[in-house]
């Protein structure tokens, strides 16, 4: 459905009638910015862009849009890797970046009151002079904004021990596509009636925009070290952390890599990690120094009698950072090896790791793509990345449908299509393996209850009936069909 | 431990019934929490034949148990694997089940420096409102695919759903643990417990009962003697006990008649000027007031310091229990029950008198 020409420069007007004009963009070159987030693959150029600073901005273009029954899709900094803030050709992107004030960092109850386009970062920085920080650290921390944090429910590497952005946000202030502002929760651990901070977080802009956060500040751990122990066999790896976590040892971090993504690394980086290893493990715990000291010990225990070729505790915070550098860069090491690439995102059970990882690789002789694998082990996320070449026609087509397979198969081993990136527009097809019709209807009845027109990020991260018959994916139960009586196509 | 069984099928069938003959449904199970919420209404519909453990990995710290099943027995099977569920579920009376606890969403001592009920929670089977059996969430720690409804469901009271497996993320077991005593003024209580809190200590519980502030501390032998000599205080031996009565309501600050209210505030809260009896709870985040001052004054000043207040026990059953909702939340609320219960026959009235 295209809006006619006439209703466009009906919708620019009115929003010129309640922002500033340097606050709403319509021209094609000024829209260009925002055609797309970190998922470049996927590019839509929306009707407008409107840049609101305050609540009742926000609130007005809210109710212009609900009143002309244009869709919004909400943005933070675009670091998002599903398309999650992709624009809709007939609809309004609308940008938080304005919204960039720490409010409130109150040591004593150890909580921040932010705008949601405060970056991530810069929220542990504001925590800093008390001797706090906001745990979750996704990849993009530099950039990213708590608000798409909390609109994605992002991770990172951290999310064993101290949990997704779900775990620590205690209050939001939201408004509803009709312009109603809700305060959820607050400062205090909990709040009366149902638990609707846990259905805004991760609801990826299709329930309410996010216009004020309340987070948890915890204590920075008096002491961190970490061991880096590399592996000939990708499966005694595996093992190895099933191992370490069997013992009662929960890290702080948890992460492997495979010998591509090894390799890539260290020469991007040049962390010192051994690059004739099939596996490496970086296995972190913090806490309060003696702690840190037994632990360490019991790990290092544990990773030699699971067969690790060598066992590295960091020597001084240095390189404890440099350790870390590697595996924090492993992305762009892969993004220099290759001219472009396509990061998944499946969590699986664990102890299913070593039949996940030789699957991926049939895969990828299969379809004659390298794949170079990072593993958040600790909590299953298993990022494979896909090496492909967008000039080479048709091969992102392949590469997407390698990456559909691995999403299947992490879903058919007990796990899920996304762990922390979100469905947005990218995983919309797999979300038809992973639910039955009756939960996705379940789903659109949640958001018709906070948004009935379906105006807010329409098409994301919950697909329709139709669209599941369309993609040919449908559950199907003992041989049947569980919806016989949908049009199929 | 009781034999396992599977009755969905049949709790299914009551519920369709109940739904075709438009008649309430009141979900029971082990009864331990029977005084909570809003008076119960509609035809009792029993869920304790729904138990057992489906699956537990230890190593992938992930258990998945029916509803019914009693949480003492899945407290007994974690210990067995040194492991447990790391919110302390009250238990109260002691039939407390699984599905109770979740539904409750109520959580002990250790809510504050572990997590509540609701951050374990993995994935859900519900039964829901419109006779539905769905599945949320999974058994895996990270899974944003969906709207996370299994964590909504967490103290959602059974007004959306029967809740009929549930998977937690549960945790090792620390090495060791330490109670420490101090004695001191309820300000004084509430200032210490915040300004450890923002310190790396070992901390796993914090409350303050009758001049005495207990402090616990849960974590390695080595790492608990570090912290004794920087926090001083006096050990107390009898650790274990105070722990598990503060959990269930055993001590003796929980015996008598008088109105029990569950006062929830910003941790730092200094005391609130409101007359009768106080314990505090989880740093000082939650606050136990026996009273019979009026509730709208409990309430008006809760909400001054930016909490709520529920009647946990005894007083006005029939009355508003929890803390009412501003408008716009409280028809979102209505909007959401009606999406996961379309006859409204669940729970009916457990939370709000209209939901």
């Amino acid at each position: 459905m295209k809006t006619l020409a006439s209703d466009t420069q009906a919708l620019i007007t009115a929003l010129h009638r309640i922002l500033p004009s340097s606050a709403v963009l319509s021209d094609a070159e000024d829209l260009r910015p925002y055609e797309c987030d970190g998922l470049s693959a996927y590019r839509e150029l929306p009707l407008a862009v409107c840049l609101p600073e305050t609540v009742e901005q926000v609130r007005a273009v809210l109710r212009v849009c609900h009143d002309m029954n244009v869709p919004v899709v909400a943005r933070g900094a675009g670091t998002g890797l599903s398309g999650g803030a992709l624009p809709l050709a007939n609809g309004v992107v609308l940008s938080l970046a304005k919204f960039m004030r720490i409010l409130e960092v109150d040591p004593a109850n150890r909580i921040a009151r932010v705008q949601p386009g405060v970056r991530n970062l810069a929220i542990s920085q504001a925590a800093a002079p008390y001797g706090l920080y906001y745990a979750p650290d996704p990849s993009s921390q530099i950039a990213c904004t708590i608000g798409g944090n909390v609109a994605e429910n992002s991770g990172g590497v951290h999310c064993l021990k101290y949990g997704l952005t779900v775990h620590n946000v205690l209050g939001l202030k939201v408004l509803t596509m009709d312009g109603e502002l809700l305060e959820i929760g607050g400062a205090a651990l909990d709040a009366p009636g149902y638990d609707l901070l846990a259905l805004m977080t991760g609801s990826e802009g299709l329930l309410g925009v996010i216009v004020e956060v309340t987070v948890k500040l915890l204590p920075k751990p008096e002491r961190a070290q970490v061991v880096l122990a590399a592996f000939d066999d990708v499966v005694k790896a595996g093992e190895a952390v099933g191992s370490i976590i069997g013992a009662g040892i929960v890290p702080g971090g948890l992460e492997m890599m495979d010998n591509l993504a090894i390799r890539a690394a260290e020469d991007f980086i040049h962390a010192g990690y051994p690059v004739d290893a099939a596996a490496i493990l970086l296995c972190e715990v913090d806490g309060a120094n003696e702690e840190v000291s037994d632990q360490i010990l019991k790990v290092r225990e544990i990773l030699k009698q699971a067969g690790a070729t060598e066992v590295r505790t960091a020597r001084g915070e240095a390189e404890r950072l440099k350790f870390w550098a590697g595996r924090k860069a492993a992305f762009p090491a892969v993004g220099r090896i290759s001219p472009d690439y396509y990061c998944m995102d499946g969590t699986i059970p664990r102890k299913r790791l070593s039949e996940v990882l030789s699957r991926i690789a049939e895969l990828s002789k299969e379809y004659g793509l390298p794949v170079a694998n990072v593993f958040h082990a600790g909590d299953g996320n298993l990022h494979p990345l896909i090496l492909y070449d967008a000039n080479k026609p048709g091969e992102l087509e392949r590469t997407e449908e390698f990456g559909g397979k691995i999403l299947d198969l992490c879903v058919a081993v007990g796990g899920t299509i996304t762990g922390e990136h979100g469905v947005g527009m990218e995983k919309i097809g797999q979300m038809c393996h992973q639910f039955a019709p009756a939960e996705l209807t379940q789903f659109h009845a949640v958001k018709h209850a906070f948004d009935p027109q379906g105006l807010l990020n329409p098409g994301k991260a919950v697909p329709t009936l139709h669209r599941c018959a369309e993609f040919g994916a449908m559950h199907v139960h003992g041989g049947k069909l569980s919806h016989p009586e949908l049009e199929r196509f | 431990m009781t034999p396992d069984t599977d009755i969905s099928a049949a709790l299914q069938a009551n519920l369709l019934e109940a739904i075709a003959q438009g008649s309430p449904v009141q979900i029971v199970s082990g009864g331990s929490k029977t005084f909570y919420g809003r008076a119960p209404q509609g035809e009792p519909l029993s869920v304790t034949g729904h138990r057992g453990v489906i699956s537990y990995e230890p190593t992938e710290l992930v258990i998945t148990a029916r509803a019914g099943t009693r949480l003492a027995d899945v407290e007994a099977l974690l210990a067995e694997h040194n492991q447990m569920l790391p919110f302390e579920p009250p238990h109260f009376t002691g039939n407390a089940t699984l599905g109770g606890a979740i539904a409750t969403g109520l959580s002990g001592p250790r809510r504050p420096y572990a997590g509540s009920a609701r951050d374990f929670v993995l994935g859900i089977k519900v039964l829901t409102g419109k006779g539905e059996i769905l599945s949320f969430g999974g058994q895996v720690m990270k899974n944003v695919a969906g709207f996370d409804v299994s964590r909504f469901m967490a103290g959602s009271l059974g007004t959306l759903g029967i809740l009929l497996e549930i998977s937690l993320k549960v945790l090792p077991r620390p090495e060791s643990e330490q109670t420490l005593l101090f004695e001191c003024s309820a300000l004084e209580a509430i200032q210490r417990m915040n300004a450890w809190a923002g310190q790396p200590l070992p901390l796993s519980g914090a409350v303050f009962d009758g001049g005495r502030l207990y402090l616990r501390l849960s974590g390695s032998t080595a790492a608990l003697n570090a912290a004794r000599e920087k926090l001083g205080g006096e050990l107390f031996a009898d650790g274990p006990a105070f722990w598990r009565d503060a959990r269930d309501h055993t001590c003796t600050f929980f015996q008598g008649d008088a109105p029990l209210w569950r006062v929830s505030v910003p941790a730092a809260t200094p005391p609130l000027d409101l007359p009768g009896e106080w314990l505090i709870d989880w740093g000082g985040a939650q606050r136990w007031l026996k009273t019979s001052c009026a509730p709208a004054t409990i309430r008006e000043l809760t909400a001054k310091a930016g909490g709520h207040a529920t009647l946990f026990r005894g007083g006005d059953r029939q009355g508003a229990v929890f803390h009412p909702l501003p408008p716009a939340l409280m028809a979102l609320h209505r909007r959401l029950k009606a999406a996961f219960d379309p006859h409204g026959i669940l729970n009916l009235g457990r939370m709000y008198s209209d939901l």
